[in-house]
C-alpha cells in the first residue's frame, strides 16, 4: 500500500465512522446541524483526498 | 399554452434536435452507437457519468427524502462521495479489460471474465430486471414533473408518451451520441435550477439557509440528525456502503464506463464528481424549506414537495424552467438507460441465439429492441402501481450481487472461477428477491441479535451469503475453470 492507497481510506472512515458519532451531536455550527456540516465537510474532505491521490499517484505522471 | 409549458415545450424540441444533431460526422455502427465509438473526451465522459446520475429520483427524490426523513436525506451524499473514491481504482480496471475484449455490455464483460456464457445470461437477467424498474421510474418522474410545472394544461400520460417518443426518436438515430451530447444541456440547466432552489426557497420563507435549519430544529428536535432507531446509524452505514458498491454496478453506469478513450477520464473525474454531489444538497435544502411551508404531505407524495413548493412561490415562467430542468432529468438518463438494454437484448440475448449475426444485422436489432423496451416501459408507467418502487429498490441490491463476482476477477487471483462466481450472485440475488417478496427484515431473520443489528439494510446479509457461497463453491469445483487473467486493478498500462 502506498501513501496515496492510504488517503483513500480518510473518506471511508470520516462516512462510514464519523457519521455515527457527528448524528449524536446537537449545537449547530456554522448555522447548520452538526451532521448537516459534517456531511458538507465530508464531501469537501473527499475532494481534496481524491486530489491529493491524483496528485501523488505516479500514473499520472505526464508519459 | 401557458408560459411554462411553452418553456418545457421548447426545451423538449431543443433536447430532440441537439440528440438528432450528433449523429453528424459519425458512422453508426453498433460500437458508435452503444459506447461512442470508445472515442469520448474526459471532459465528455464526466458530463455523461454526472449526467446519469442526476435522475428524477436525485431531483424529485433526494428532495422528498429530506422532506420526509429529514437527516437520514444525507445518505445519497455520502455514497455518492464514496463511490467516487472506489471509482477511481474500479473503473479503470474495467475499461482496460472491455478495451482489450471488444466489450460492449456488461453481461459480456463477465462472461468473457469467467469465460462462461451461462453466466452472461444470468448477468443479462440480473441488468435487465433491475434496469427495466428504472427507466419506467424515469418516464413516472417525467409524468408527474410536466404534469404539475404546465399546471395540468398536459396530463402525466401525454407527457410520458411525448418524452417517450423524442426520447427513442434520438436513440435510435444517435445512440450514446445522443445522451452525451443532451447530457452537457441538462447538467448546465439542473445546476443552475438546484441551486437557485436551494438557496432562494429558504431565503424567501425562513431568512436564509441557517434560520430554516433552527425553525425546523424548534419544531421537530433530531429531526436533521439520525434517529436512534429505524433509520438509524447502522441503516446509514450499511446503506451507504451497500449503495457505494452498487452506483457503477448499474448496467447503464458500467457501459458508460466503455465510452472513453482514456483511462486517465475517471481519475480524473474521481477529484471532480464530490464537488458535483454537493449539487444535491440544494435539492435538499428545498425540501426542508418545503417542509414548514406544506407540512401535511405523506407517502408518495412527499416527492412533490419541492414542484409544490416552487409552483406555490414563483411565476409561472420559473416554475416552465424548472419543468424543463427536471424533465431532463428523466429524459438524458432514460435515454441512457435505453440505449445500454437494447445493446444487452441485442449482444447477449439475440446474438447467442444467432452467432452468425453481422455487425450491421446486431446494430438493426438494438435499435428495434430500443422500440420494443420503450413500448414496455411505457406500458408498465402506465400501468404499474407501488411495486415499480419497490422492485427499483430490489434493483439496487440485485446490480450489488454483482460485485464481489467482479472485484474477485478484477483482483486476478484466480481464487473464484466461473462455477463460484454463478452460484453466488444466484444465492445473493434469490436472497434479496426471496425477503423482500416474504417482507423480511433483520429483526425477523436474526431476533436474538443486538438490538442496533435490526436496522441493518438486508442488502448485507444478501452480499455476506453471496460471498461466502462464491468462496464456497469456487473451492468445491477447484480446477473446473478458472478467471482469466485480467489486468491488475492498480492504474498500469495497458497490457
Amino acid at each position: 500500500m502506498k501513501l496515496h492507497h492510504w488517503l483513500a481510506v480518510i473518506p471511508f472512515v470520516l462516512i462510514l465512522c464519523g457519521s455515527l458519532f457527528a448524528a449524536r451531536v446537537r449545537p449547530f455550527v456554522f448555522g447548520l446541524p452538526f451532521f448537516v456540516a459534517w456531511t458538507i465537510g465530508c464531501v469537501i474532505a473527499t475532494a481534496v483526498v481524491m486530489w491529493l491521490v491524483f496528485r501523488l499517484d505516479p500514473a499520472n505522471r505526464a508519459p | 399554452m401557458n408560459a411554462a409549458l411553452a418553456i418545457i415545450s421548447l426545451t423538449l424540441v431543443g433536447v430532440l434536435l441537439l440528440g438528432l444533431r450528433a449523429r453528424h460526422g459519425v458512422r453508426m455502427d453498433l460500437e458508435q452507437w452503444s459506447v461512442g465509438g470508445r472515442g469520448f473526451s474526459g471532459r465528455l465522459v464526466f458530463v455523461l457519468m454526472a449526467g446519469e446520475l442526476y435522475t428524477t429520483f436525485t431531483f424529485l427524490g433526494a428532495s422528498g427524502f429530506a422532506y420526509g426523513h429529514g437527516g437520514p436525506a444525507f445518505y445519497i451524499m455520502a455514497y455518492s462521495c464514496l463511490a467516487f473514491v472506489l471509482s477511481y481504482w474500479l473503473l479503470p480496471a474495467i475499461w482496460r479489460f472491455a478495451r482489450q475484449h471488444r466489450v460492449l455490455t456488461q453481461p459480456e464483460f463477465f462472461a468473457k471474465a469467467y469465460d462462461s456464457p451461462s453466466l452472461g445470461f444470468l448477468v443479462s437477467a440480473v441488468a435487465l430486471l433491475a434496469l427495466v424498474p428504472y427507466l419506467v421510474l424515469q418516464l413516472k418522474g417525467l409524468g408527474i414533473i410536466v404534469e404539475l410545472t404546465s399546471y395540468g394544461s398536459l396530463d402525466a400520460s401525454s407527457a410520458i408518451w411525448i418524452g417517450a417518443v423524442a426520447m427513442t426518436a434520438y436513440v435510435i438515430l444517435s445512440g450514446l451520441h445522443g445522451s452525451a451530447s443532451t447530457a452537457a444541456l441538462k447538467d448546465v440547466l439542473i445546476l443552475a435550477v438546484c441551486v437557485f432552489l436551494g438557496l432562494y426557497l429558504p431565503h424567501r420563507h425562513d431568512g436564509g439557509v441557517g434560520e430554516m435549519f433552527r425553525h425546523i430544529e424548534q419544531q421537530r428536535p433530531g429531526f436533521l440528525a439520525l434517529p436512534a432507531t429505524g433509520k438509524s446509524g447502522a441503516w446509514f452505514v450499511s446503506t451507504v456502503a451497500l449503495s457505494a458498491l452498487g452506483m457503477y454496478l448499474w448496467p447503464h453506469a458500467f457501459t458508460a464506463t466503455f465510452t472513453a478513450s482514456s483511462e486517465r477520464s475517471f481519475r480524473r473525474n474521481a477529484m471532480v464528481m464530490p464537488l458535483y454531489a454537493l449539487v444535491m444538497l440544494f435539492s435538499m435544502f428545498a425540501g426542508f424549506a418545503a417542509l414548514l411551508q406544506i407540512p401535511a404531505l405523506t407517502g408518495d407524495q412527499i416527492d412533490l414537495a419541492l414542484l409544490k413548493l416552487s409552483i406555490q412561490t414563483f411565476d409561472p415562467w420559473v416554475v416552465g424552467v424548472i419543468g424543463a430542468a427536471g424533465m431532463l432529468t428523466a429524459i438524458v438518463p432514460g435515454s441512457i438507460m435505453l440505449v445500454s438494454a437494447a445493446t444487452l437484448v441485442a449482444r447477449d440475448l439475440y446474438r447467442p441465439a444467432r452467432p452468425a449475426s453481422s455487425d450491421a444485422h446486431l446494430s438493426m436489432v438494438s435499435r428495434g429492441a430500443t422500440l420494443l423496451l420503450m413500448l414496455a416501459a411505457v406500458a408498465l408507467t402506465l400501468a404499474g402501481g407501488v411495486s415499480i418502487v419497490s422492485l427499483l429498490l430490489m434493483g439496487f441490491s440485485f446490480v450489488t450481487q454483482l460485485a464481489p463476482a467482479l472485484l474477485a476477477a478484477l483482483a486476478g487471483t484466480g481464487a473464484v472461477n466461473r462455477h463460484g462466481a454463478f452460484a453466488g450472485i444466484l444465492a445473493g440475488v434469490a436472497f434479496v428477491a426471496g425477503s423482500a417478496t416474504a417482507g423480511l427484515t433483520m429483526k425477523r431473520l436474526l431476533p436474538a441479535a443486538p438490538e442496533w443489528t435490526h436496522d441493518v439494510n438486508l442488502g448485507i446479509v444478501g452480499l455476506a451469503l453471496n460471498v461466502l457461497v462464491m468462496f464456497a463453491v469456487s473451492l468445491l469445483t477447484r480446477g473446473r475453470g478458472r478467471a482469466r487473467n485480467l489486468p491488475p486493478v492498480s492504474p498500469a498500462p495497458l497490457r
